[in-house]
């Protein structure tokens, strides 16, 4: 098993410093899977986490100069790392200036990601600052448990207004309430609403639009024969939408929810070379 | 001074005007000796030739209350005049602002002793120095929160500053970070090869800020595991010395320390004159039982007094103020006399010198 990355230019440092910035925000542990093609970041819906579970996927050419990757096996070339991505936000934080990046998997006395940041100096020789990140193996019989979520059969789906906007809403209203309820219907209308014994505050979002689906085989169906009008609504814990708003450092090209009455809210990200999805589930 | 100790200790030489500080558990002391030409006046004691120049000490927050706001100190005062009214027991800083407004503060200060650390930067076996900006932008990469680096002189002449990882914690658990440095980044390097310490950050990153704004190249002096760093800056009127405890190596073997041939203090008790490295390891073992080994005596420490005659009962009670615990593992006090090498086994009785009062 064997990882190797290097990064050269500062922009694909800095676009990589902030995806991983955001899932640090997301996520207190996390497994990262590495393919030949594509790095993932995922976090699997355990009670721990309050259920929701997030998917991140990057392509690996988008971002590194140098890529290599040998898997625990031939027919599994794959890595699946347990890690804390706030130790690698941390260890790319002061590489703003730096001359190049590396990423290595070593194992000195444990399995580490070694991140080795090549700084300038004004000696002969640059300045190297080498963070050990301790990180975990996941044995390949636990890979199961790491699979891609399945778009959830959803009731509506809209794009989400300005993140930014609905992100100063949130905050605010996260200090009145716990829960928040999310409700849209086809027609590009969205509610943000929450309710407590002495106040109910309620934010309208119109004219979002909504994403047209391929439907496979009539699966979506459900969402076809949907009344434009009729709200599909989801209430749930508002600190898990303010996280996900809050770690957002760049617009994404495509924002997105599906929303699952009663049940779950699919948010989908997208940016250039980086997707992010992240489930909240609904409270009881 | 102020991220060092609560209190300031002002000592009017002959040589200059001296500011120091010792942190609570005596694991951190500097001093500031401001030459007579830093100041546009300079008046050290009363005429009376045989009467002793006061030392006082006052209260940090006190003391910084009056030069607040730096922007507008600068726009604002002209002059400020230091004064010390010994018998009125106050020291008076008065601010001769623009407009001729006049902001006297008068602040209640405390007769004290001589505050020195034994320290000598002669006897240290490396030292390097360079500027105050290399050093500030080494440390820039380890978080606000790190308590202990370790600085070393490693293969290939390269200088190493690395994270300072609790041997209890789990080292799979922790993030290390290690930062190497060309021999050439420095102005002097001198160091032993192989040689490392490690010593608290916190007040480090204190005396950088400043030095970095002086702009004065900074020099460490360092010797062996668990005698202190000092860290030293210098130009033609000012003079900086920030001596801070170091951890102790517990497999290095006890080394008889070189006597530092400043002036010896008859210890109040027997154990005190012991090696004080011998019973930081005491202190150590003793750490990794549950709870303290019996009540550890209140903790003193030596303070160099050239005129004990002067110690009154006061200054006494100073010493044994019990030290808040220190930094985990930082029980070396570098204020001490000769210091003499011990028997095998520390007794657990030993007394402290900085008690932790937590166990670890």
């Amino acid at each position: 098993m064997r990882f190797r990355a290097k990064i050269v230019d500062l922009a694909c440092l800095n676009h990589f410093s902030r995806v991983i910035n955001t899932i640090a925000k997301l996520a207190k542990t996390c497994t990262l899977r590495l393919t030949v093609s594509k790095l993932y970041f995922i976090l699997s819906d355990k009670v721990a986490n309050g259920g929701v579970s997030m998917w991140c996927e990057l392509c690996q050419g988008n971002f590194f100069d140098e890529f290599q990757m040998e898997g625990v096996a031939a027919e599994h070339n794959e890595i699946y790392l347990e890690l804390v991505p706030e130790n690698l936000s941390r260890a790319l934080k002061t590489a703003q200036s730096a001359k190049a990046v590396k990423i290595k998997l070593t194992n000195k006395h444990c399995p580490c990601l070694r991140v080795a940041v090549e700084l300038p100096s004004l000696s002969s020789s640059s300045r190297i600052v080498t963070h050990d990140i301790p990180v975990g193996i996941i044995p390949r019989r636990l890979w199961n448990d790491f699979r891609e979520p399945s778009v959830p059969d959803f009731d509506v789906s809209i794009y989400l207004p300005v993140l930014k906007t609905m992100k100063s809403i949130v905050e605010r209203m996260k200090n009145l309430s716990n829960s928040i309820v999310i409700e849209a219907n086809l027609s590009g209308e969205m509610n943000l609403k929450i309710e407590t014994d002495l106040v109910s505050v309620t934010t309208h979002f119109k004219d979002l639009g909504n994403p047209a689906w391929a439907s496979e085989d009539g699966c979506q169906s459900s969402a076809q024969d949907r009344d434009l009008e009729s709200m599909a609504e989801a209430r749930i814990d508002i600190k898990k939408l303010q996280q996900l708003l809050a770690g957002q450092q760049v617009n994404p090209t495509k924002a997105m929810c599906n929303i699952v009455s009663k049940r779950i809210v699919h948010f989908i990200l997208l940016h250039e070379d980086v997707s992010l999805q992240y489930f909240i589930p609904a409270l009881a | 001074l102020s991220r060092i100790g609560d209190e300031l200790y002002l000592e009017p030489t002959e040589s200059g005007l001296s500011l120091r500080a010792v942190n609570s558990s005596r694991s951190a002391f500097a001093s500031f000796l401001f030459a007579p030409l830093f100041f546009q006046l300079y008046e050290p004691g009363s005429h009376q030739p045989d009467r002793e120049l006061v030392r006082c000490k006052v209260l940090m927050k006190s003391f910084l209350g009056v030069f607040r706001s730096l922007p507008s100190l600068e726009k604002m005062v002209g002059k400020c005049l230091i004064l010390l009214k010994p018998r009125a027991n106050r020291l008076v800083v008065q601010l001769h602002c623009k407009y001729g407004v006049t902001k006297t503060h008068n602040l209640a200060f405390q007769e004290c002793e001589l505050l020195q650390a034994v320290f000598d930067t002669q006897h240290c076996a490396s030292s390097l120095r360079a500027p105050a900006r290399v050093l500030v932008e080494a440390v820039v990469h380890f978080p606000q929160t790190l308590a202990e680096v370790t600085l070393g002189a490693g293969p290939g002449g390269k200088i190493s500053l690395r994270n300072y990882v609790e041997d209890e914690a789990a080292p799979s658990k922790t993030m290390v970070t290690e930062l190497r440095l060309a021999e050439d980044e420095f102005q002097t390097v001198a160091v032993t090869p192989g040689s490392h310490i490690t010593f608290c950050l916190k007040e480090f990153r204190g005396l950088l800020t400043f030095a970095e704004a002086s702009n004065l190249p900074l020099t460490i002096h360092y010797d062996a595991p668990g005698r202190p760093v000092i860290f030293t800056l210098e130009d033609t009127v000012l003079e900086v010395h920030l001596v801070l405890a170091t951890l102790s190596d517990p497999e290095s073997d006890l080394q008889p320390p070189t006597a530092n041939g400043v002036s010896h203090l008859p210890a109040p008790s027997d154990d005190f004159a012991d090696d004080l490295e011998s019973y930081m390891i005491a202190m150590e073992t003793s750490a990794y039982e549950d709870g303290p080994s019996g009540v550890p005596p209140s903790p003193t420490f030596p303070l160099c007094t050239p005129h004990p005659a002067e110690s009154d009962p006061e200054e006494k009670e100073e010493g044994a103020v019990p030290g808040t615990p220190p930094h985990k593992k930082f029980r070396s006090l570098f204020f001490g006399s000769v210091l003499t090498p011990r028997g095998p086994s520390p007794a657990p009785t030993q007394e402290v010198l900085a008690e932790d009062s937590d166990g670890e």
